[in-house]
């Protein structure tokens, strides 16, 4: 999948999100530092006209977070957000809507993105008359049609007065999907879109994804499962503590992995064949919160290179412990944030 | 290994529904599970799995009707309904119910809540209690220190560690355990996980695991059951079921799962499970299997026995229907 | 959204009925709610028809004051000698009226406040809720004496006060529920795609809680009638204003009980207590309708049924 021009959709740059931890009374009075949740510490990426991104990774690693600031539904605390090269981080609240036409987000939960009092014409229909376009009644009936048609809702005129508990969580979210195709949107994010679906239905709603992406539309999907990331985004972005610490190739991520939290993820993760089974490299406890950063690579507390002595062997420890990093190249087009992963300095790692 | 702790003969359940009408969760299960044994039963939504395994305690609501046999060690829990299943409850077999790290009582230590079924089922009392309820923390990876801290203290995996070992409380032969990592990060779900295997090994425990993610399963589990719409499409071991399924619906699920390298196909199911307040004459599996034949839509498959300790419930496998179509 | 957070629910293979006009539907099914309703019915027919029908003026002094029922007047008379049948209805037109209209403002007001202080949280959110606390506190009887004493008695002027004074327990409800309305993934829908405040709180949040807000609106009338009838009797209603209230008061005024005159004093009683317990009755069951209604829980089951199955059954 390569770049067709410079049809970038999408640049974020350097993107940084706090969220103040409230005191309580007792902190304010004993005038505790103010503490703060670092979120996102310093994300970028680019998206470009059909292609699928995927942020991967745990909970608190801020990709979540990320979404919702490309969405301005949260305000940044620095770095920009560039939608068709116009900055969009800027842009003053009254002034998104705008903004809330170019680009989309489909929510996790199907059975809740539903208002149940809207039939699904009414649903598919709010976002026109939210932004007045669509024409009259008549042509927007057919733009709902369209859209119900081109997310597999077929026969449409079977689907529109349906309400949504006659729905199932497939057609649940191909609706949402629908709902916000009519707008036309440029960018569609996805967040945790199949999770809770079941898994035989899975396949046909990211399908339908691809089959957006096919057409010109740039997705960027959050997701936890790093297996539905590889069959069907075209890049990965795996996030730790708010950064994204390995960037590449979707199946090169997957089979390749560069960075040892990556490493460690595809180790532990289950395949469906008894006969693969990996040495699972679990990482001790669990993801520390994000208000106190470790020092050093964010990583290195719970690094098995680190844990294992073999950061000293190469004499990279007092770098993993002291020195923070962002991304570099590793291979061509695959980033990571790993003091080992450096091509130059590593020998035969 | 190889003596069967638990068995399920030939299970129905039955719920009335509110405004008339009855579900029939569960029709006409029959399984056994080995002492030892990691044994998963596998289905998505709606297929029977939970009621299944909550039928094997006998904890089901008084809008449920029951028929068909649990054999627990011998004994038929459900011989006399709640009577009967009373007694074995915590003691010989317990359940790590869905969620249940979000579950904890708020307002009690995690140490009193290890506590309380010891005291319940008359199995220890006082500082001995207390004493088995540390030993059980550090069974489960959390530090004997921690028994006087409240569950809000604790992180997501470590209160499913907590919950595991309320559920050793009685040192049950047979746990259940409903999802018990579906809200967790990947990296603590390997851990439970881990978990689980070791206490089963170490402790000879039979643990029965409840789920929809079937790589999950294939990682742990010895043997398995898939279930679909109420009844069990097929059992057997793990490499069996994924190498040479005997039930389409396996086959075919096991097509649905991406593979975490991302080379195979992902192909999904289409249609939806079958609703279950209706009499479904023949296979429930039928409207959406690419296999189906003659009898399929007419005759309710039967679950057989085929070779090793694996059984199916599906036309394919009898040869005097494929013959003869 | 992390995964972490959330429990996955696992959807019932059965999808779960919509509560389509859950107002009407729970009327239908509670019994206590039709007996309820067609109280309050009636008695609204009464207060627009019943003056009117009456062939005694509601000023007419027929005989001698507390003449004791007869056919041609089936409740007797009152101290003054006027219908007591015919007062009744009267007195059903004024308390109505001051029931509905002072819960009416209640509801606006309240209405307006606890879906303001829901929706937008924050600075407003606690604003609002100080507000409201003042009046919680303040004794509504109490203040409402005051009140009367100052400003004088007339009709409008006890409604406004009853109603100024009954809003906050709507208020409080309201917030709680908008709040956690507020919270669902469709209404942070409707703002991502662009909806506005106003678009988001009519669309979708508003026909969420209306039905909340008629079961208040309802046990409100209950409330507000029971307010103006404590005040009339009190004295401090509306003297031109017949209400319940005042003919309790004009007849323990005039002995009516030591004159064994029951019938002046009985039956304006019993038409606001009948009121009050008919409206309440109805707003209970809308409220208990709009509770989550506790899942028969396997955990709290005891006693499932067993059956053997035949031969013959599949």
């Amino acid at each position: 999948m390569n770049t067709t021009g410079d049809a970038r959709i999408l640049e974020v740059d350097d993107l940084v999100v706090r969220y103040p931890v409230a005191r309580g009374l007792v902190g304010t009075l004993a005038r505790r530092p103010k503490q703060q949740v670092h979120a996102v510490e310093g994300v970028s990426f680019t998206l470009r006209r059909g292609e699928m991104l995927a942020l991967v990774g745990e909970s608190g690693c801020g990709k979540t977070t990320t979404a919702q600031a490309v969405l301005r539904l949260v305000d940044a605390d620095a770095g920009t957000i560039t939608l068709q090269g116009q900055d969009i981080s800027k842009t003053p609240r009254g002034q998104l809507r705008g903004l809330r036409r170019r680009v989309q987000i489909i929510y996790q939960d199907p059975y809740e993105s539903l208002d149940p009092r809207f039939t699904v014409r009414r649903t598919v229909e709010e976002p026109m008359k939210i932004h007045k376009i669509g024409g009259d009644e008549s042509e927007r009936r057919e733009r709902v049609a369209a859209a119900l048609a081109r997310v597999g809702l077929e026969p449409p005129d079977l689907f529109l007065e349906r309400y949504p508990h006659e729905l199932s969580g497939g057609q649940r979210q191909r609706v949402v999907v629908a709902a916000s195709l009519v707008l036309e949107p440029e960018l569609l994010v996805a967040d945790e879109p199949v999770s809770m679906l079941d898994v035989s239905v899975r396949a046909g709603v990211l399908e339908l994804f691809d089959a957006l992406r096919r057409s010109g539309l740039a997705i960027l999907m959050i997701t936890h499962d790093l297996s539905t990331a590889a069959h069907y985004a075209d890049r990965i972005a795996v996030m730790y503590l708010g950064r994204i610490v390995e960037e590449g190739p979707a199946k090169e991520v997957v089979n390749d992995p560069q960075h040892p939290y990556t490493k460690a993820l595809m180790s532990v993760i289950p395949d469906a064949d008894p006969r693969k089974r990996r040495t699972a490299q679990i990482l001790s406890g669990e993801t520390p919160n994000p208000v106190t950063v470790p020092p050093g690579c964010r990583f290195h507390p719970r690094c098995p290179l680190v844990a294992s002595g073999r950061a000293l062997e190469v004499g990279m420890e007092e770098r993993c412990r002291g020195e923070d990093l962002g991304l570099a190249e590793v291979l061509p087009g695959h980033f990571a944030a790993c003091h080992l992963a450096a091509p130059a300095q590593v020998s035969g790692a | 290994m190889s003596e069967t702790i638990l068995s399920v003969e030939d299970l129905h359940v039955w719920f009335d529904l509110p405004r008339g009408g009855v579900l029939h969760a569960v029709q006409g299960v029959s399984l056994s599970v080995d002492r030892g044994e990691r044994f998963g039963l596998v289905g998505e939504s709606g297929c029977g799995k939970t009621t299944t395994i909550l039928a094997m305690m006998g904890l089901l609501p008084p809008n449920a009707t029951v028929s068909g046999r649990v054999l627990l060690e011998g004994e038929d829990v459900l011989a006399e309904g709640e009577r009967s299943a009373r007694p074995h409850r915590w003691v010989d077999i317990s359940m790590i119910f869905q969620g249940a790290m979000n579950a904890l009582n708020p307002v009690q230590t995690v140490g009193a809540q290890i506590l309380e079924p010891m005291e319940l089922h008359g199995y220890a009392t006082g500082v001995d209690a207390r004493e088995r309820a540390g030993t059980l923390l550090e069974l489960v990876g959390i530090g004997r220190d921690r028994l006087d801290r409240f569950p809000h203290e604790f992180s997501g995996g470590m209160r499913q560690r907590a919950a595991i070992a309320m559920a050793l409380a009685c040192e049950p032969k047979v746990i259940l355990a409903d999802e018990p990592t579906t809200a967790l990060d990947v990296m603590v779900q390997a851990q439970i996980l881990g978990l689980l295997e070791r206490l089963s090994e170490e402790l000879g425990l039979t643990v029965i695991l409840v789920t929809h993610d079937l790589p999950l399963v294939a990682h742990v589990c010895h043997r398995a059951a898939v279930m679909y719409g109420g009844i069990l499409a097929e059992v057997g071991p793990m490499d069996a079921l994924y190498h040479d399924p005997r039930h389409p619906y396996t086959r075919m699920l096991f097509s649905a799962v991406p593979d975490p390298t991302g080379e195979s196909e992902v192909i999904s199911i289409p249609g939806a499970p079958p609703r279950l307040d209706r009499p479904i004459p023949g296979c429930p599996f039928e409207p959406r299997c690419d296999r189906a034949f003659e009898p399929c839509s007419s005759v309710r498959p039967r679950q057989i026995s085929l070779t090793d300790g694996r059984e199916a419930s599906c036309h394919l496998n009898d040869p005097a229907l494929t013959e003869a179509s | 959204m992390s995964v972490a957070d959330m429990e996955t629910k696992l959807p019932a293979a059965e999808a779960t009925p919509a509560r389509r006009g859950t107002v009407r539907s729970v009327l239908r099914e509670r019994p206590s709610a039709i007996v309820g309703l067609a109280v309050v019915v009636f008695f609204i027919l009464v207060a627009i028809f019943g003056p009117m029908l009456s062939p005694y003026g509601v000023h007419e002094k027929i005989g001698t004051p507390f003449t004791p029922p007869s056919l041609s007047h089936p409740l007797g008379l009152d101290d003054a000698g006027i219908d007591m049948v015919t007062l009744l209805m009267q007195g059903a037109r004024v308390s109505l009226v001051v029931g509905f209209a002072a819960s009416l403002i209640a509801i606006l007001i309240g209405a307006l406040v606890g879906v303001t202080a829901g929706y937008f949280g924050g600075k407003s959110d606690v604003a609002l809720m100080r507000v409201t606390d003042y009046f919680l506190v303040v004794p509504d009887l109490v203040l409402m004496i005051v009140i009367a004493s100052i400003w004088g008695q007339k009709l409008i002027y006890i409604i406004i006060v009853i109603g100024a004074l009954l809003w906050t327990g709507t208020a409080r409800v309201l917030r709680a529920q908008v709040k956690s309305i507020r919270e669902r993934v469709y209404v942070r829908r409707s703002l991502a795609l662009g909806g506005s405040n106003g678009h988001t709180i009519v669309q979708h949040v508003l026909p969420q809680v209306s039905p909340l807000i008629v079961a208040n609106a309802v046990l409100l009338i209950a409330v507000a009638i029971f307010d103006e009838t404590a005040l009339a009797y009190l004295g401090l209603g509306d003297p031109t204003a017949i209400s319940w209230g005042k003919l309790i008061k004009n007849a323990s005024e005039a002995a009516a009980v030591s004159a064994g005159a029951w019938w002046a004093i009985v039956p304006p009683g019993l038409c606001v207590a009948t009121v009050i317990l008919a409206c309440t009755l109805i707003g209970q069951a809308l409220e208990d309708a709009l509770n989550p209604r506790l899942k028969a829980s396997y955990l709290a089951a005891r006693g499932f049924r067993i059956r053997r199955l035949r031969e013959d059954e599949p």
